[in-house]
């Protein structure tokens, strides 16, 4: 055996989980090979558009500092669109640096760098096709040209992750657990945007917006769609993308782009990006199943990290923190066992003790239910409440010789007459049945 | 009908601005006897990159692989588990970078 082929502990994918991990184990001193299938990490991968920072910070250290962010994105917008206007509500707070507008090919490059830096053996342009097994405990992986052997081996191999499935780690995600996200970079003077979105020209502040609502364009009509619209300022690009879930997509035949299309043609959203070239269009998978469809997380001689083991909290769009830590703490699970010399799947499962001790599965346990909560309430958060709200506002800024009393007594029976009432006493249990999960939570 | 054909006319215009890199062999590996069984069909609607068409003469699936963005939309769509799904080859496929 070569000895170029073997080390201690063979992560593959490098995205956030596979080069928090890779770093990990390079800083206590062992050899770690960071497999990744692309000529360039981060050029397969799609986000949002932002980054939260501490956990950057937390892997990173003092290099930090020198992550090439295009915007620090300090305000954020929560929008109801109706098919003529919306209700937008904006926290902004300039001082905030919690997050960054970054675009992954840039964000996945730099960290490579930190990677070599820290003494990680980084193999682009590698495709990891099976993992080698012998006596039911994996001791390695086969790429299309040859074969790597470690003690451990970290999966942090996104959404999709082929091998998890494998070895029978992860069953396959169902359609409905799952968000399709698909998303336009769109190309605008960076003065353009400074006026647009109220920004400074030093790139110190930026713009995020999260759009509910789907009863405009092509899916007006659609009752049941769970979906959401959002857009980031970068510095001279506004990326915008919708995500929607694809066993809802999937019922009602639609297409995911013809929706973004609309989306762009929305009132609200076309003055936005008006006279701005796409220059790039992607699409990505997103794991909802959370807690309830979390997968083995270790086995013998291996551990999942990542979007791989669904580890994402959608409601706060957190998804590259949760890969970087449980990255970092995969890392250091396999250290320890090095340590013992014990690559059992009880000695690693003290990477499930670290996750339970952090936010990873405390957020993942507390925020177990809601995101089928939301998504089996999605006809009144995409379609009756932005109508509801309209009516409320159509009352409070007009006057046409009613008396406001009566409107807004009309209005509050409304509720009562609209739908059936077990509707609304279901969106109310829903309510209160998420906000005392996540209060009561871990 | 025609609402699709702009679509698909808007998708073919957003994969033109894409780059991809050497796509040799297909990854994306379907079974048309099974697939004439399925009545769904979900993979000729739901791919973002419109990959799968059906053929309107011999009602066979046609796979255009190299327009692929990779996301796995197919594969979990795909109601009876059909799609040979994988990874294209070492450093192929395709290429972001504004994401």
């Amino acid at each position: 055996m070569n000895s170029v082929n073997k080390a201690d502990v063979i992560v593959v994918g490098a995205g956030p989980a596979g080069i928090s991990a890779a770093i990990a184990v390079a800083r206590g001193g062992k050899k770690v090979l960071l497999i990744e299938r692309a000529q360039y990490a981060g050029s397969k991968n799609m986000y949002g558009g932002a980054v939260y920072t501490t956990a950057l910070k937390e892997v990173f250290k003092d290099d930090f500092k020198t992550i090439p962010y295009e915007r620090i994105i300090n305000s954020h917008t929560w929008a109801f669109l109706t098919d003529t206007g919306s209700f937008e509500m904006t926290y902004k707070n300039d001082d905030s640096s919690a997050s960054y507008a970054i675009k992954r090919f840039n964000l996945e490059k730099w960290m490579i760098e930190r990677a070599k830096e820290a003494g990680v053996y980084y193999i682009p342009n590698t495709l990891v096709t099976n993992l080698l097994l012998k006596d039911g405990c994996v001791i390695g992986v086969k790429t299309e040209l040859e074969e790597y052997f470690a003690s451990v081996t970290i999966l942090a191999d996104g959404v999709n992750s082929l091998l998890s499935r494998q070895i029978n780690l992860r069953n396959n995600f169902e359609p409905k657990d799952i968000i399709l996200s698909v998303k336009e970079a769109i190309k605008l003077d960076k003065k353009v945007i400074e006026e647009r979105f109220n920004l400074k020209d030093d790139c110190t502040n930026g713009v995020n917006k999260l759009y509910f609502g789907t009863g405009f364009g092509k899916t007006k009509d659609v009752k049941n769609l769970f979906m959401m619209t959002f857009l980031h300022t970068f510095k001279d690009t506004v990326m915008l993308g919708v995500g929607a879930n694809l066993a809802d997509l999937t019922k009602n035949k639609l297409n995911l782009n013809e929706i973004l299309d609309e989306v762009k043609k929305h009132p609200d959203i076309s003055p936005l990006i008006k006279d701005g070239e796409t220059i790039e269009y992607s699409a990505h998978l997103i794991p909802e199943g959370g807690y309830n469809k979390m997968p083995k997380l270790v086995s013998s001689g291996v551990i999942i990290a990542g979007d791989a083991a669904g580890f994402i909290n959608s409601v706060h769009l957190e998804g590259t923190n949760f890969a970087l830590i449980s990255g970092k703490l995969a890392g250091e699970s396999a250290l320890s066992a090095i340590d013992n010399n014990d690559f059992s799947e009880r000695s690693l499962l003290i990477y499930r003790k670290k996750l339970e001790k952090s936010f990873i599965l405390k957020d993942l346990y507390s925020y177990r239910n809601v995101i089928d909560k939301l998504h089996s309430r999605s006809n009144s958060l995409s379609v009756y409440y932005p109508k509801k709200i309209r009516e409320l506002f159509e009352i409070v800024t007009s006057a046409n010789c009613i008396s406001k009393g009566e409107q807004i007594r009309n209005y509050v029976k409304s509720f009562f007459k609209d739908r059936k009432v077990t509707e609304l006493f279901k969106d109310i249990f829903a309510f209160f049945k998420c906000g005392f999960d996540v209060f009561f939570g871990k | 009908m025609n609402e699709n054909k702009d679509n698909k006319k808007s998708i073919q215009e957003k994969l033109e601005l894409l780059k991809y890199n050497c796509a040799n062999s297909s990854h994306l590996i379907v079974d048309q006897k099974k697939c004439a069984k399925c009545k769904e069909k979900p993979c000729t609607f739901i791919c973002p990159a419109g990959v799968y068409t059906k053929d309107e003469i011999t009602g066979e699936i046609v796979v255009q692989y190299e327009n692929c963005l990779e996301c796995g939309a197919c594969r979990i769509a795909c109601p009876k588990n059909i799609i040979d799904w994988s990874y294209p080859e070492s450093g192929c496929g395709v290429v972001f970078k504004h994401n």
